[in-house]
């Protein structure tokens, strides 16, 4: 090892805490790439991993009452590479220990054999036995949430009688990853499972030995989706067939591609903003850094060392600073990176994780790095190298500053002459001041873009809880059912109010586009369901008027006014024309309403409804509960407590956990950025800052010199950053809007407050850090030492 | 005679340097009186410099005593001595210590804002000859103006002592000449204790009296029967 490895070794030593702090602004950068794209990727593969073993079918069929015969033509239908078909049905299940009742969704399996496709993976015990009728598979989170175990009991009301279900195993199905419940929008593991039963019970208990009510397909290699699924529409039509559909409309699928999406569109806004704003905020500091070692340079180059070791020397500084970075951030990244992976791993209960390895990663971090803070560090040297040594050895001449403002007026006799010192600072050194500020301003963005999801979250709430849907809670029926059936609703004990809710599944379109989504109708003076407008107001539609959401008027390219045509996928299968009379703000899903006296006559069908929504007076809610677990006619009801205490445990706390983590991340950015400025300037005045302390300004008035500079850019540097920070969070909002689920951007002055008051934090705790060094300033050697 | 300004009683300072042991004072006792100008000569580590340093409150002495008029500095506190510094103390440098980004006139008005009976920042350029200039950044003075000015600061806050270490250092023999010129008018005209360290002999001759400083001690201490004016110097 030559002599100036050793003086490297001894430099790095002496600057330790400035190394590291700098260093930590790399790791910060790098660790939110690897981390995000990581986990982004792991969870994506592990899906499809998923997927392949267990035979995720590609489309999907619902029918009133098939025979299996049918099953035989669909299997011949060109493009068909597998088909299955089963029972499948929704029930009520009274849980022992449960006060609400739940929900259950009946799944046939065959009597022997698995599955051909949507395969289960066992988690415990065993399939059930085809000639038992009371065992049954139950849904693994429905088993957790209930400490249900391979014997434990529980009672479901199917075809209107109540029986005793034994469970016999605990699986995991690629179909219900993510399971909701009917008129719910969140997964409810306590109110909703899915429960799997030999055929040949199913099918006894509701009439249907020898045919199915549920079809699942999956495609060969080169198939062509939309003309299967139209082939099999045909074949389905007179046996009360509901179009079908693909994956992207598979509640589960659709879900977990909407989660996998942001996480995905998070990992490529977010980090690649972190990225460059730490490999500037480098860039800057090591400039800066290597410009204060002019007069060692000078001495190197007296010595006899050329201008490429002098560069080579401080390049192997650079680099080892910044290797350091990128080894703190890729074990960082990684270790964070398995956390999301299994954090989202749990929540959506995969039977395994696979990790993708991401070397690519670590090398675009590395590298952009690397080139960020070379470039930097030799910006600075190229200025220094270029002198002559007897110049580059002594210090600097005095610099020429400028009259900030012309002498005539004389404004500069009546400020003090550190705020002099300060404005004329910031004058001589222009870029550096727009860099320092730019860099502040950014820290404070990126923090904004991290923090902006808890507002966010907050408005959902409070537009679609609150505002919308104001329901206590939702009954659903099986089937659709005569509108009398909402008079015996409003006889159940501690029901206030009762409103009829109609759901028809339509294709709508415009032009080329169209989407298959529910039609729902209501009254058009509902009170609990309300209808609300993108200027968040309660709508009431004029006659034959249907409200579309407007992501789907987005979609479709519709304005109100215009008219959209409608395929009703239920009854007599009519395509019309109805004008879009309003846009609805809301966030799961996309939507069309209408009032429903108006959806009846579009059906052509005596007023009809499938769910009623009411509300309940409080104090007989456990008596409203009992009656509804023994309910024949009824296949769930949703609450809409439950559903929100499980929106804010479940996508809420993912949102917020990540939010959590790349706001840590953001801070340690703005930590670094601060920290380090406030370092440098130190360095580079202290002979000025040691002379004012001899002329006897007290260490405190030299450090408020000091730190009013950066002091003045950190809080110059906030509105700037706020513009930033809203401009980032709206491409986030727009990166994250999917047709699942999306969000309104509401960046609350708490969250500016909060981001603002993290990057002015991070400044006081330099502050302090910086302050010990003014404290500890050695006079004497300052001044005797020419710099 | 008058009270002492300064009274030294053995002071002695010693620095750790790794392994080795300095001696930079050796038990030193000496007074200083009001009005005075007084040379200290002597060669490089002979401790002129930590007797100028302990005497402006920059440091301490290991051992002995230091009186500035009737307190004892080498028992204040920092806090103390800054405040001593800041009422007392003016300091002139080899390197002048300027704030690059402040005019002639802002460099001693950033002194006069902080003392307690300070003059006019104007008052005292135009002592050092510079009223002219007050409008200029150091960047744009020689070093004998810059020198000047660091003059001028040092005397704005009307301190008892002035302490120069090496102020003829760093320039030429005429523009040097100025700078000696324009210590002595302010001494002559305020009654300033000035206290000049310097290499140069020929500095001596302007002083009441010369210290000769070797091996961290007084080596001799000679009166001068006639002092020179500034202008007379030659080097």
């Amino acid at each position: 090892m030559g002599k100036l490895d050793t003086k490297l070794l001894r430099d790095l030593q002496r600057m330790w805490a400035q190394s590291l702090a700098i260093a930590l602004v790399i790791a910060g950068g790098v660790a939110t790439l690897i981390m995000a794209v990581g986990s982004a990727r792991s969870l994506l593969e592990t899906r499809n991993a998923y997927y392949e073993r267990y035979d995720f079918a590609d489309i999907f069929a619902e029918v009133r009452r098939a025979p299996r015969s049918v099953l035989d033509e669909i299997r011949r239908i060109d493009g068909v590479a597998v088909a299955d078909a089963r029972i499948s049905k929704l029930a009520v299940l009274d849980i022992p220990g449960l006060r609400e009742p739940a929900t259950g969704r009946f799944v046939s399996l065959p009597d022997r054999g698995e599955p051909l496709l949507n395969k289960l993976y066992m988690k415990a015990g065993r399939m059930p036995e085809p000639n038992r009728v009371d065992e049954v598979v139950v849904s693994e989170s429905f088993a957790t949430a209930h400490r249900f175990e391979p014997g434990s009991q529980f009672a479901a009301i199917l075809n209107g009688r109540k029986r005793t279900l034994t469970v016999v195993g605990i699986a995991l199905s690629p179909e219900f990853i993510y399971a909701v419940g009917p008129g719910d929008v969140m997964p409810d593991d306590r109110r909703f499972g899915v429960v799997w039963m030999p055929e040949r019970s199913l099918a006894a208990i509701y009439d249907l030995e020898g045919a199915f009510s549920s079809l699942y397909v999956k495609l060969s290699a080169v198939a062509d989706e939309r003309d299967v699924m139209s082939q099999i529409d045909g074949k389905l039509a007179r046996y009360g067939g509901t179009a079908a559909f693909g994956r992207k409309d598979q509640t589960s699928h659709a879900w977990l591609d909407h989660e996998l999406d942001m996480l995905r569109n998070m990992s490529r806004t977010l980090p690649p903003i972190f990225l460059l704003v730490s490999a500037f905020l480098v860039n800057l500091t090591l400039t800066r850094l290597v410009a204060l070692e002019r007069e060692q340079i000078g001495l190197l180059k007296a010595l006899g060392f050329s201008n490429g070791a002098v560069a080579a020397h401080y390049a192997k500084f650079v680099a080892v600073i910044v290797l350091a970075g990128i080894v703190i951030g890729s074990v960082a990244g990684t270790l964070l990176g398995v956390f999301i992976t299994r954090m989202f791993g749990d929540f959506f209960r995969f039977p395994f994780l696979m990790f993708e390895k991401t070397p690519d990663l670590y090398v675009i971090a590395g590298v952009l790095s690397l080139i960020a803070a070379l470039l930097g560090a030799m910006r600075a040297l190229r200025e220094v190298v270029t002198l002559p040594p007897a110049i580059a050895m002594k210090p600097p001449a005095p610099p020429m500053f400028h009259h900030v403002v012309p002498l005539l007026g004389r404004v500069d006799r009546w400020l003090s002459q550190r705020v002099m010192m300060m404005a004329r600072n910031l004058a001589h050194h222009p870029l550096r001041a727009l860099f320092t500020l730019l860099g502040l301003s950014l820290s404070t963005a990126i923090l904004i873009v991290s923090l902006f999801t808890r507002g966010t979250m907050e408005e959902l709430i409070d537009v679609t809880y609150f505002m919308a849907d104001r329901q206590d809670a939702t009954l659903s029926f099986p089937e659709r059912k005569s509108v009398t059936a909402l008079y015996d609703v409003g006889r159940l004990p501690g029901v206030v109010a009762a409103e009829p809710y109609r759901e028809v599944p339509v294709r709508i379109r415009k032009g080329n586009v169209e989407r298959r989504i529910l039609l729902s109708g209501r009254p058009r003076d509902a009170h609990l369901r309300q209808i609300i407008d993108v200027d968040l107001r309660r709508v009431e539609l004029p006659e034959g008027g249907l409200a579309v959401s407007a992501l789907l008027a987005e979609i479709l390219d519709v304005k109100v006014g215009e008219s959209v045509e409608i395929d009703l996928l239920e009854g007599q299968n009519r395509t019309l024309s109805v004008p879009v009379a309003a846009l609805v703000e809301d966030y799961f899903g996309i939507r069309g309403m209408m009032d429903n006296a108006s959806l009846s006559r579009l059906m052509r069908e005596a007023p009809s409804i499938n769910s009623v929504n009411i509300s309940v007076d409080e104090k007989d809610l456990d008596d409203l509960y009992a009656r509804v677990k023994e309910l024949p006619s009824v296949s769930g009801m949703a609450l809409q407590r439950a559903s929100l205490e499980n929106f804010r445990t479940n996508v809420a706390l993912l949102i917020t956990t990540m939010a959590g983590i790349y706001t840590l991340l953001a801070a340690i950015i703005a930590f670094g950025v601060v920290y380090n400025n406030a370092r440098i300037s130190l360095s580079e005045r202290a002979r000025e800052l040691a002379s004012l302390r001899v002329l006897g300004f007290t260490s405190g008035e030299v450090l408020r010199i000091l730190l009013l500079e950066l002091g003045l850019l950190a809080v110059l540097a906030q509105p700037p950053g706020w513009a930033m920070g809203y401009g980032l969070a709206w491409i986030m909002r727009t990166e994250l809007a999917g047709e699942i689920m999306r969000v309104r951007l509401v960046v609350d002055p708490s969250t500016y407050a909060l981001a603002s008051g993290i990057v002015l934090l991070s400044a006081l705790l330099s502050a302090l850090v910086v302050g010990r060094r003014v404290y500890k300033l050695d006079l004497v050697a300052v001044l005797k030492s020419r710099d | 005679m008058a009270d002492a300004v300064f009274r030294a009683e053995s002071l002695s300072k010693t620095y750790q340097t790794g392994d080795v042991l300095v001696h930079a004072l050796r038990s030193v006792d000496l007074e200083v009186f009001p009005g005075e100008v007084v040379v200290l000569l002597g060669p490089s580590g002979s401790g002129k410099s930590t007797l100028l340093n302990i005497m402006g409150g920059l440091d301490r002495p290991t051992s002995g005593r230091l009186f500035f008029k009737d307190r004892e500095l080498s028992a204040l506190p920092d806090a103390e001595l800054t405040e001593y510094r800041r009422n007392n103390v003016g300091f002139v440098f080899q390197f002048y210590n300027l704030v690059p980004s402040l005019t002639a006139y802002e460099n001693v008005a950033l002194v006069t804002e902080i003392a307690a009976e300070p003059m006019a920042p104007e008052a005292a350029l135009a002592l050092v000859g510079l009223q002219n200039r007050m409008d200029h950044f150091p960047a744009q003075m020689s070093g004998g103006e810059q020198q000047r000015v660091a003059i001028a600061r040092a005397i704005a806050k009307a301190p008892s002592v002035l302490l120069c270490d090496e102020p003829t250092g760093a320039l030429d023999s005429h523009t040097g000449a100025r700078v000696i010129a324009a210590l002595m008018s302010v001494n002559s005209k305020l009654g300033t204790t000035t206290l000049i360290i310097t290499h140069n002999a020929v500095i001596q001759e302007v002083a009441h009296r010369v210290i000769h400083f070797a091996d961290g001690k007084i080596s001799r201490i000679a009166e001068n029967a006639h002092r020179k004016s500034a202008a007379g110097l030659v080097w």
